[in-house]
């Protein structure tokens, strides 16, 4: 089994997420990661699913996700060729006797602080779920209090837009 | 107008003649304008059940959308297994259900259920209308998805105060559907691959299913068969889409299909799947069938394509089209000199029809064959009729025993499997082909779910007849019980032989229908011709059957198609050394 990104674009409308989303666990596909947001057209959302399936369920849930009246298009972003980020919201335990080692973690994985209290740090970063968890594994010696992250989303790399280039299709 | 007004007036610019429905609390807006509608009538039914299946019912006779209508809560969820049942035989159907005032959805109303939720996964597509604005473009989208493409139910949700609200009303709507386009028209890279294999397999097989019979293309396959001289399987949904009277034709494949029908698909090279999705009823255990087979996989789904078996060549279109432009491709192979000899092939599968022709022990006890029923109910009533079956032995029997010439003669519910089908969806069939004979073959079991319909039928002058193949019992579920749990009949005995409870005759005549019954085979030629002498009423025959019948052949499930019995005990004998 293999990691796929797949982008989907639906009709910006109520109840879309939960057409696609049952669709997923009705076929008995598991999600590692979902994320949606509108695009540059109010009228149309984005959806970033990360599966982990293999080649041929694969090519069925696409054909599935196609099959909903909603879904305009589907592309899958290979990795090498496209951006992909996370965002992590991370409360740190940050006393002062320890807080320039946090800090100095901060800056080593350039992310940065949005709010201080006197024992603690909240620290927001983005990037790719393995620079996430690398953050995530320097930071855990100081005591971790409360953490959230957002699914994935990612952007094809180059000048060509989703909506002009290919959509991932079924055979023939 | 009303929101009720713009929904009776969509109907009617979308040329619906007939909605079955049952009027409540939520929808009741809607039943006003209706009283009133010159062009749409209204059949009252007597539980939503049986409105949604008489709306499949009219669809797979007509062709056209079938419609059925109920209020919210208990009315819309009563519709959900017709719905699931449409949406896996891939029947036009559009449920219009009310919901309680938008106000207060979600706040568990009186009657309120959500019905968009519930469909979701049993539906092509469904709305919950927002505005009374967007009803005639709502229902005009319905009605397109519910037809086009590969066909299937759509759900229209409508809260009562939308209904209500006063609207403007424009005709026809700009239907908003960007990421809806079905292909229809087949590749013609994949269309030359295919005639090339057609055209050269030495043991090809077209192998038939409901989609051919969506399309309307009927004629078509029979050209295309009569050029390449292939032989023929119809599945339980195609039966029809093919002369049972053509030489070619080997008749059903599948768990209850004919010998050679089995053996052509696990022996051919070549198998050309023309909207048919290899469902497990037809493959047997997934993993040994057609081992040697190469897959032409047509289907107007590409979802369908690869599902269960990889296809070699995978060919998206609408069957009429894909047949067509196969018949003008093989065609050109043969011109170019291009035929392989299927003599041979001929001799294999020809000789296994011969030797294993479907048939039927006579009862040692003297009862009434339910095979013997059927088939003579067939050959009396004749293939010009429509008929219509319920779920369970009585419906493998009628689609092996009763002779099939004409499309659109034979309705069953074959994906989802629903005992109580043949009723109402008969009452459906008559309404949308009231010049055609219908015949429901029911069980004694399917029957007492539905038969209440039949209420409807005598009332609106809807006369169908009803044959109710009465052994007694489960009669399916107790095959199984007798080959596969030691004879250990637990719950399968419905009292209906030993205590006559119901009385099928009785209950026909206080449904206001004409009740007659059969337990003799001397009866049976006087009880058919009394029951087709009876036009102005329905009628049911209650035919007194043994109860130790059973389907064969058969392979049971989860075992390969190799594994087929012709009888108990009796495994056919293939000759693999012709292989």
């Amino acid at each position: 089994m293999t990691t796929h990104t797949l982008s989907v674009l639906v009709e910006n409308k109520p109840g879309v997420l939960a057409r696609v989303s049952g669709l997923f666990s009705r076929r008995g596909f598991n999600i590692d990661s979902l994320a949606v947001g509108e695009t540059e057209n109010p009228e149309v959302s984005r959806i970033t699913i990360v599966v982990n399936a293999d080649a041929s369920p694969l090519e069925q849930v696409t054909k599935q996700l196609n099959k909903l009246v909603n879904v305009l298009k589907i592309v899958e972003l290979e990795q090498n060729a496209s951006v992909q980020r996370e965002l992590m919201l991370i409360k740190v335990r940050a006393d002062r006797p320890i807080r320039s080692q946090v800090l100095e973690t901060v800056q080593l994985f350039r992310a940065r602080v949005v709010d201080v209290a006197p024992d603690a740090l909240t620290i927001e970063a983005t990037g790719t779920a393995e620079k996430l968890d690398a953050l995530i594994r320097d930071l855990e010696p100081y005591g971790i209090k409360e953490m959230v992250q957002s699914g994935m989303v990612a952007i094809g790399r180059g000048s060509r837009s989703i909506t002009t280039g290919p959509a991932l299709r079924a055979a023939s | 107008m009303s929101g009720a007004s713009a929904l009776v007036r969509s109907l009617e610019e979308l040329g619906v003649d007939v909605v079955f429905g049952i009027p409540g609390g939520a929808i009741l807006p809607a039943y006003d304008p209706l009283f009133d509608s010159k062009k749409v009538r209204h059949i009252l039914v007597r539980h939503e059940q049986g409105a949604g299946h008489a709306a499949t019912g009219y669809a797979q006779a007509t062709g056209r959308v079938g419609v059925c209508m109920a209020t919210s809560g208990p009315g819309a969820t009563n519709l959900v297994t017709p719905i699931a049942d449409a949406y896996m035989d891939s029947v036009p159907m559009v449920a219009i259900t009310g919901q309680v005032a938008k106000s207060a959805i979600g706040t568990d109303a009186f009657q309120e259920a959500d019905i968009q939720g519930i469909t979701l996964p049993i539906t092509k597509h469904n709305f919950l209308v927002q505005t009374g604005e967007d009803l005639p473009r709502i229902l005009a989208e319905a009605f397109h998805l519910a037809s086009t493409g590969r066909p299937g139910p759509v759900l229209v949700d409508i809260p009562k105060d939308v209904l209500q609200a006063q609207t403007t009303f424009n005709w026809p709507p700009t239907m908003e559907l960007p990421g809806y386009h079905p292909t229809l028209h087949p590749h013609g890279k994949q269309i030359r691959e295919a005639a090339r294999l057609i055209a050269t397999a030495k043991r090809p097989v077209l192998y038939v299913g409901g989609g051919v019979l969506k399309a309307g293309a009927s004629a078509s396959l029979l050209k295309l068969a009569e050029l390449t001289g292939v032989p023929v399987v119809t599945t339980l949904m195609a039966r029809g889409a093919f002369p049972d009277s053509h030489p070619q034709h080997l008749g059903m494949p599948g768990m209850h299909g004919t010998v050679s029908a089995v053996y052509a698909l696990q022996r051919a090279d070549l198998i050309v799947a023309l909207g048919a999705r290899f469902d497990d009823r037809v493959t047997g255990k997934l993993d040994s069938f057609a081992p040697h087979a190469t897959i032409v996989h047509a289907d107007i789904d590409p979802a369908e394509i690869g599902k269960n078996r990889t296809a070699d060549v995978p060919i998206v279109g609408d069957a009429r089209y894909v047949i067509d432009e196969l018949i003008t491709a093989v065609g050109t192979e043969y011109a170019a000199g291009h035929k392989a000899d299927l003599t041979d092939w001929w001799t294999q599968v020809g000789d296994l029809r011969d030797r294993y022709p479907l048939g039927w022990e006579e009862p040692s006890d003297g009862t009434l064959a339910p095979q013997q029923v059927i088939q003579r109910l067939g050959e009396m009533v004749g293939p010009e009729a429509i008929y219509v079956a319920g779920v369970g032995q009585h419906q493998m029997w009628a689609a092996q025993f009763i002779k099939y010439e004409n499309p659109a003669t034979w309705l069953n519910s074959g994906g989802l499997g629903t005992m109580g089908y043949a009723v109402p969806a008969a009452m459906g069939a008559k309404t949308g082909a009231p010049e055609k004979v219908v015949w429901a073959i029911d069980g004694d079991g399917c029957f007492q779910m539905t038969n209440q319909e039949l209420a409807t039928c005598a009332l609106e002058g809807i006369p169908i007849k009803v044959a109710v193949i009465n052994n007694g019992n489960l009669g399916m579920v107790r095959q199984w019980q007798t080959l596969f749990y030691d004879e250990r009949y637990s719950n399968t005995d419905l009292g209906t032989h030993k205590h006559r409870i119901p009385d099928f005759v009785k209950l026909a005549e206080a449904l206001g229908c004409v009740g007659l019954r059969c337990e003799t085979v001397s009866d049976l030629d006087n009880t058919i011709a009394a029951a087709m002498a009876v036009t102005d009423q329905p009628v049911v025959i209650d035919f007194v059957v043994g109860k130790d019948a059973m389907v064969w052949p058969m392979v049971a499930a989860g075992t390969s198609n190799d594994e087929i019995m012709f009888a108990r005990g009796v495994r056919p004998r293939f000759d693999e050394d012709d292989i």
